[in-house]
Parts: structure tokens; sequence; C-alpha cells
């Protein structure tokens, strides 16, 4: 009895092969997660009173210019910005206020709750300098809560355990305010 | 001793044993059929992306609805197109695909369905709050800019 002509299985299965290399993509996606607020009911609007000193107005208008409390900004200075104005290391009191809180890992220590980044963008800027603009702010916080995790428990943020991240997180939460949409909290 | 005699030896070249190529193959191929995952959408607005450093990789991607914003081809460069699915659509039609695309999820991902905006870096930020504000209305609340590694 002839054994079975298998000669022709490899090419079956190339022409297999070579469909799947073709329709897959194995591109990951990347992005900048956020997370938006909950619809709020307008008939119940509220007015929140922030101080001066717990804001920080971010403005984008239409040519792509940043300001930051009305002064002008570039994004590559914004991030740091707001590492200053999130920490307020040296308790300046044109800065947030802080409160002592007692937080779970970390014992007691200040908390920087009080805080709002009000961004404000005029509809016919960019998405790319709105983007920009929002990294840059994300990146001020993801150095802070790097510092933090380094500092406390001896390796960055992405290495740190749930416990771990809810515990930075709680110290520098993401206050993060726009103007069309009432508030947009941190991703934890 | 006899020298110059050389017996000339006749020797079959035995054929190259392809009987584990297929093996190799299918191998490969299932490989493939796992790593992967079929495009469901063909693009028909064109974007490109902006780029950033504090990224992060977007997982659970059955969670993961897609809102396509660009330009058209053949359309004047200034006006952007948002697509859904396979077609263009407008703000007024997210409502009704972020449902849709929740229905279709399994009760597992329907808590952390992810939008994922796919938008050209020069639409003007009207749109994109648009599409927020609709998004926030349907409670389709986390989000994610889409954007490539730097």
């Amino acid at each position: 009895m002839p054994g079975l002509n298998t000669t022709s299985t490899a090419d079956i299965s190339f022409m297999l092969l070579i469909f799947f290399l073709v329709t897959s993509s194995m591109d990951s996606d990347w992005g900048l997660p956020r997370q938006l607020p909950t619809p709020e009911d307008h008939s119940q609007e509220q007015e929140v009173v922030v101080k001066k000193r717990n804001a920080l107005c971010v403005k984008l208008n239409a040519d792509g210019h940043l300001t930051c409390n009305d002064e002008a900004i570039e994004v590559g200075d914004l991030t740091k910005r707001v590492e200053d104005f999130v920490a307020n290391a040296k308790h300046d009191p044109m800065l947030p206020e802080m409160s002592q809180r007692e937080v779970h890992l970390l014992g007691l220590c200040q908390v920087s709750d009080r805080h709002v980044i009000m961004i404000d963008v005029h509809p016919e800027a960019t998405y790319d300098a709105y983007f920009q603009m929002q990294h840059a702010i994300v990146e001020g916080y993801n150095n802070l809560r790097n510092q933090l995790a380094v500092l406390r428990f001896g390796h960055p943020f992405p290495a740190c355990n749930a416990e771990q991240r809810d515990a930075i997180n709680m110290v520098y939460p993401q206050r993060i305010s726009e103007q069309t949409i009432c508030q947009e909290g941190g991703v934890q | 001793m006899k020298r110059g005699v050389f017996r000339r030896r006749r020797h079959d070249m035995p054929g190259l044993n392809t009987a584990a190529l297929p093996d190799l193959i299918f191998t490969v191929l299932f490989f493939f059929m796992i790593v992967t995952h079929m495009r469901d959408v063909n693009p028909q607005v064109r974007y490109q992306v902006p780029q950033g450093t504090e990224l992060q990789k977007l997982t659970h991607k059955s969670a993961v609805s897609y809102i396509y914003i660009g330009r058209v081809k053949g359309a004047p460069v200034d006006s952007f197109y948002i697509q859904l699915n396979d077609k263009l659509a407008t703000i007024g039609d997210i409502k009704s695909y972020v449902e849709q695309e929740r229905a279709q999820m399994s009760s597992d991902d329907q808590p952390r369905m992810t939008v994922s905006i796919k938008a050209d870096r020069d639409v003007p930020y009207g749109i994109i709050s648009g599409v927020k504000q609709a998004l926030q209305e349907s409670f389709a609340l986390k989000i994610n800019y889409s954007a490539s590694k730097k």
C-alpha cells in the first residue's frame, strides 16, 4: 500500500499562514487613558468655590498657545509647573493647601487633595495641542508618583502592587477639571 | 597493491526528507492564529495619532470600542469625519453605537468597556469635545486617547 502523498500539505498550510499574516494586525494599541466624570443633572448644577491658591488654570487658545494662570508657558515647562503645583514641597502659601492624612502603608503624610487643575480649551485648538497638554499634566503626576514610590517602596510606580498604588494615588490624586465637562477624574 | 583503479561508485543522492515541513509550518500558523486578532473594520478615514511617552498599553481588547476621526480621501483637507464601525457617522450616532457595542460584550467586559479615540492630530478640539460629551451621556466613561510611542 503506497503512503498517502503529503507533499502539498506544506503548500496548503503556507497559504493559510500567508492569509493570517495579511489579515491580522499585530500592532498593539497604546494610548493615554482617561476617566470621564459621570454626567450630571444640569438642573441641580452647583457652584464649587475653589480657593485661588488651590487652582491652576491652564488655557489652550485657538492657535495652540498655552497659558498657565494667565502667563504664557511652553508645553515642555508645563510638566514641571504641574509637579511644583501639586507637590507644594516648600509649603508655599501661594500653592495648594495640603492636609494631614493617615494613609495605609505610608503612615501620616501630607496629602495634596485640595488642588484642582482647570483646563480650558478653545474649540478650534488642534487635537495634538490638547493631547500634548494632557500628556504634560499626566507626566507631571507620574513623575511625582514615581518619586514617592522610589522613596517609600524602593521601586518605580509601575512596579508597585495594587495596594501600594492606591496609597500613592491617595497622596497625589489626579484632580483635573475641564471647562466643557465638569470634572475629569484621574485614572487609577 | 594495484594503483589507478578506482571503482566508480554510484551514489544515489537521497531526497531531502520533507515529511516534517508541514508540521513546522502548522506550528507557525497556529502561533499566528493565536496571537493575532482580525482587523474588524477597514478604516475609511485617514489619521495620524499624536505621540507621547507616558502611554499605557490597551488591555482587554474585547472590551474596547473604537472611534476614528480623520480626513476622508477626496474631501477638503480641513474637514474631518467620524467613523464608527464601517461607515461614516455623526456625533448623534455615538450614543446608539455605544449601546450596540455594549450589548455585544460579555457581562465580564461591560464594566471595563473602554472607548479608544483614534483621532488625527489636526482635528479641532470642538469635535473631540462633542464626542466626549456624547460618550459621557451614554455612560462610556473610560476613554483612551490613542497615541504612538515617541
